[in-house]
This record gives structure tokens, C-alpha cells and sequence, in this order.
């Protein structure tokens, strides 16, 4: 399968800072691409490099083998964007949206009416598309965001955070419509912060962090290193500084960390013994309040891979 | 790929969306009337006064109507984003700026207009040559609609595009020999004068009204086209080297 897009050693810088460094990635015909990574770790930036709203300061990018670094716009018939933002018309119906939209890359009266008429009903909004723009829900304007984005059947499809700030209805429904666009042929690049998003959706991933990917792959390969292994999660009620240190003598061959206070994190290749760690910590005069066995997931890989712990990347869910 | 359609899409949407709204046709009917009565009332001169004024009066509300609108329009998109809509649409750059200020040149033109039917109620027009008057038309409205783009290029802000169109408008108005003869001007400010574009077009209105050019018509005209080239340039470049940098 040849590839959608090539990446090339693309590098941006505005001013002081490095938003995009010298990254390398090629995404397959037909592929659903992740590009995950916190709040200004360059993800939009990339979008934007991508998609022509900005201009790389070196590398080359490739789309559907339209070589756009020295031939900018040439390949804007081949992608469809939508933006983290929905920036359609607020003044315009949903259907006169779509209409527009389709108009902006040359589709005939008839064919842009009947593409329109054709999703909004595929995106459940025809009893809204004669109402204003402006008076949608959050939910409804990102799905018509992303009808617009597909309008005139592009070949890549490139999204930005899309289940970003809607409610988390609205948010599986978005996912849907991301995997039934997948299904149908289309070469996906999703940026997300969500990490569960990515993992549900995405055939490969790739981890931004500061401009630079760290790891790419799919997601059963990066999965690989903890399918025989264990993590346990212990909450305690006692704040003690250093116990770690002591589970560590204790239990040779497991990892203890705390992640955050009142939290242990037990990391084992082979498997870990709740029952003996628990019974040590009452007996150092440790009230243990829960302790479970955590699912191997893209989280821990993520944790693992960036040092970035996961909770940051859930908290930044609230931020514009 | 049909680049036109994408063209006149864009060019009717502007259209429906912000010119032909009921405020605004009031605006370009009001402004003119306003204006024309102040005038009037201030030379005190009757009905005759009124020709001379009628130069003047066109030019502003080209001016005005043109400038503000393509300003705050693009100022309002690029900040709702919605301008990036547009910048990924496979058209070429040129015909996406030449669509989106095709809207505030035609609603130049029909403001031009107004002051223009009022005047034929109360005076005889039939001694205005017309073929110059209409050219000078659609070039001021040209010249001031790229103003209004270059005005928008350079702020970010709704009320900075407001405020900014009026740092270009009033010295322009009152420097341009509308109503003031250039002749009369004191000497700094006379080469002040001759770089404004209303400069030359106001020459040519008053000449196509009232006869009696200060430089030739064809020149005043090459020189206002060559404004309206000039400012689309700029403002093009300025496009590509803060929207798209």
C-alpha cells in the first residue's frame, strides 16, 4: 500500500521556540494515524504545516505524492481539514454551510445540494439544517464541522482534536463517524490528548512532546512490552515519605513508584502478588484503601514513553 | 476543479451575508444623505451647490462604505477563523482576496450612486460626462476596498480595523482637493496630496461634473489603477507573510 503522506525532517520555529523539530513520519493509503501528545507539544502545528496554513521552515511533506513544500496549495483538492475549533458561518443555515463549503472546491449547484442533503442525514442533523449555525449545540456543530471537512470526498482527511470540549455523547457519536470514515477508505490524521480516543481509533500512533516524536507505531506494538507483565495500583491513607524504598527490599524484581502522594505504583514483568504487598504495608502500620490491578494500556506505554504522566494529559482535557 | 465557482460563491455569500443587510443598505443611503445635507447647508450657495458638492460626496461614500466593510469582514473571519476556510480551499490566493473584496467593491459602487440619484431630482446632470465618472467610480471603490484589505491584513481586532481605517480616511478626505482645492493647500502638505489615490480620482469626478482637470483624465485613471495594483499587491504579500508565514 503506497503511502497518503511522507514527513520529512519538518521543522518550525516561532521565534524562541521550537514548535515542530526536524520530525519524520509516513502514513499509509487508507490509514487511521494518531498524533498524540499534551497542549503545545506541536500537534496543530503540524496540521497547519500539513495543510498549507503554514510554511515549514525545512523538511518536505508529500501528500497523496504532491510534493508540497515546493509546490504549496497544489494538493489542497486531495485533503479535507477540520479544525479544533468548529469555523463554520454562524450567520448560515447548516445546509447553506455545506453548500458553501462544497462550492469552495468547484462542485456544481446540483451535486453540492444533493452531497449536502446526503450528510446531514448521514450525521443525523436534517431537522436542524435549516436553522442558523450560530444556534447548534456544541455537539451538532462539531459533526457539521466535519461534514464540511469531507464534503468534497478527500482522500486524506486530517482532524484536529475533534472530540475536544463537547459532551461525551456527542464525543462517541464523533468517534463513530471517524471509524465508519475509516472503514470507507479514507487516510485519517487525528490529533487527539486523549488518550483513550487514540487508542480506540488509531492503526498506529505516534507520541509528540516538545516538537519531537518519540515513538511510533501500532498500537499492539507498543503494547507489547507490558502483555506479560503487571502494573498494581495501591492507594493508601497514610501520607509516609519513602516507603517505596522499603517494598523495594521487600519485594525484589518489582518496581515501586509514587506518582503522586498516597499512591503506590507496582511495576512487575511477571506477576505481582497483591495480597503479600498489602499484607506488608498493614503491617508498617499502613491503612490500605484500595488496590487494583491495572489494564495493560496505551496510558502506561505513554507514561513510559514521554515521562508525561497521564493525568496531565486528562486535566488539559478542560483547557480551550 | 472550477476556480470560478468557488468565486462567485464567495462573492455572493459576502453579499448576502454582510452587504445586503437591512443596516447597511440604511448606512450607504443614510451616510451620503447626511453628508450631501451638511454641505449643502454650510455653502449655503441653493441648489446650484449642489453639483459641486456632488464630487465630494460620491467619494466619500465610497470611501467610507468600502473600507470599514472589507475591513471589519475580513478582521471578524480571521478571528472566528473562519478566513482559514477559505485560505484551504484549492483556489488560487489572488482569486480568494479578488472574491472577498468583489463584494465591498460592487456595494462601493451602488453607494456611489445614491448621492447621485438624489442630486438628479434637484439638478440637471445631463452635462456630466458620464463614461469618466463611472471609471472613476469603480477605481476609487477599487483603491479604497484594498485599503480596506490592507487595513485588514495588518490588525487583529474588530475595533482596530475601525479605528485604523480612520488614521487613512480623514487626512485623505480633507487632503485630496474634494473639498478643499489642492492649490490651497499650504505648500508641506501639497506632495502629501499627490500620494493619496482620492487624490486622482477625485480630479476626474470633479472634471466629469463641472469640467476643468488638473492632470490629464487618462493619466489620473493610470495612476489610480496603478494604486488599486499596488495596494492588492501589498496586501496579497502580507497575506502570505503573516496568515500563512
Amino acid at each position: 500500500m503506497s503511502d497518503a503522506i511522507i514527513v520529512e525532517g519538518l521543522a518550525k520555529r516561532f521565534a524562541e521556540v521550537e514548535a515542530v523539530a526536524g520530525i519524520s513520519f509516513r502514513v499509509r493509503q487508507g490509514e487511521l494515524f494518531g498524533f498524540l501528545g499534551p497542549n503545545g507539544s506541536g500537534k496543530s502545528t503540524t496540521i497547519n504545516l500539513l495543510t498549507g496554513l503554514a510554511r515549514p521552515d525545512a523538511g518536505a511533506i508529500r501528500l497523496g505524492g504532491i510534493d508540497c513544500r515546493h509546490r504549496p496549495g497544489a494538493a489542497q483538492h486531495l485533503i479535507g481539514v477540520v479544525p479544533d475549533e468548529s469555523n463554520l458561518y454562524p450567520e448560515l443555515s447548516g445546509f447553506d454551510n455545506l453548500c458553501f463549503c462544497a462550492a469552495l472546491y468547484g462542485m456544481a449547484k446540483r451535486e453540492r445540494e444533493t452531497r449536502a442533503r446526503e450528510l446531514l442525514a448521514d450525521f443525523g442533523l436534517s431537522d436542524a439544517a435549516g436553522r442558523r449555525f450560530s444556534g447548534w449545540s456544541k455537539g451538532m456543530k462539531r459533526k457539521l464541522t466535519i461534514a464540511a471537512g469531507i464534503i468534497h470526498r478527500p482522500a486524506i482527511l486530517f482532524l484536529d482534536e475533534p472530540t475536544t470540549g463537547i459532551d461525551v455523547a456527542s464525543a462517541r457519536q464523533v468517534r463513530q463517524l471517524i471509524a465508519d470514515l475509516h472503514r470507507g477508505g479514507t487516510t485519517i490524521f487525528l490529533t487527539t490528548h486523549y488518550i483513550e480516543e487514540a487508542e480506540r481509533l488509531c492503526d498506529r500512533i505516534a507520541f509528540i512532546v516538545s516538537g519531537r516524536i518519540v515513538r511510533i507505531d501500532t498500537l499492539e506494538q507498543l503494547l507489547k512490552p507490558l502483555q506479560g507483565g503487571q502494573v498494581v495500583r495501591i492507594a493508601y491513607d497514610t501520607t509516609l515519605n519513602g516507603i517505596e524504598n522499603g517494598l523495594d527490599g521487600a519485594f525484589p524484581g518489582r518496581s515501586f513508584t509514587c506518582p503522586e502522594p498516597g499512591v503506590i505504583r507496582v511495576e512487575a514483568d511477571g506477576p505481582v502478588r497483591v495480597g503479600a504487598i498489602v499484607r506488608f504495608l498493614e503491617e508498617q502500620g499502613i491503612e490500605v484503601a484500595e488496590a487494583r490491578r491495572i489494564r495493560p494500556s496505551l496510558e502506561e506505554i505513554f507514561v513510559r514513553v514521554t515521562g508525561i504522566e497521564a493525568d496531565v494529559m486528562q486535566r488539559e482535557r478542560g483547557k480551550p | 476543479m472550477k476556480p470560478w465557482i468557488a468565486f462567485w460563491n464567495i462573492l455572493l455569500k459576502d453579499m448576502r451575508t454582510y452587504y445586503l443587510k437591512p443596516p447597511n443598505i440604511s448606512w450607504g443611503l443614510i451616510f451620503p444623505l447626511a453628508w450631501t445635507g451638511m454641505f449643502f447647508i454650510k455653502s449655503g450657495s441653493g441648489l446650484d451647490g449642489i453639483l459641486a458638492l456632488l464630487p465630494g460626496v460620491v467619494a466619500i461614500s465610497i470611501l467610507f462604505g468600502t473600507t470599514s466593510m472589507l475591513a471589519v469582514t475580513v478582521t471578524f473571519e480571521k478571528k472566528h477563523r473562519s478566513f482559514e476556510r477559505l485560505l484551504l480551499a484549492p483556489i488560487p490566493l489572488e482569486l480568494l482576496m479578488l472574491a472577498k473584496t468583489g463584494g465591498a467593491i460592487l456595494f462601493g459602487v451602488a453607494n456611489a450612486f445614491v448621492p447621485v440619484i438624489m442630486a438628479a431630482f434637484l439638478v440637471d446632470l445631463s452635462q456630466v460626462n458620464w463614461a469618466p465618472f463611472i471609471g472613476a467610480v469603480i477605481l476609487i471603490a477599487m483603491a479604497s476596498t484594498f485599503l480596506g484589505l490592507f487595513i485588514a491584513v495588518a490588525v487583529s481586532e474588530v475595533f482596530e480595523a475601525q479605528t485604523f481605517s480612520n488614521f487613512f480616511r480623514f487626512p485623505m478626505i480633507f487632503l485630496c482637493g474634494l473639498f478643499f482645492p489642492i492649490a490651497d493647500l499650504p505648500a508641506l502638505l501639497r506632495p502629501l496630496a499627490y500620494l493619496l489615490p482620492l487624490t486622482y480620482g477625485a480630479d476626474v469626478l470633479h472634471g466629469a461634473v463641472h469640467g476643468g482637470h488638473a492632470l490629464p483624465v487618462a493619466l489620473d485613471l493610470i495612476i489610480l489603477s496603478g494604486f488599486c495594483l499596488g495596494l492588492f499587491a501589498i496586501s496579497l504579500g502580507n497575506v502570505r507573510r503573516r496568515w500563512i508565514s
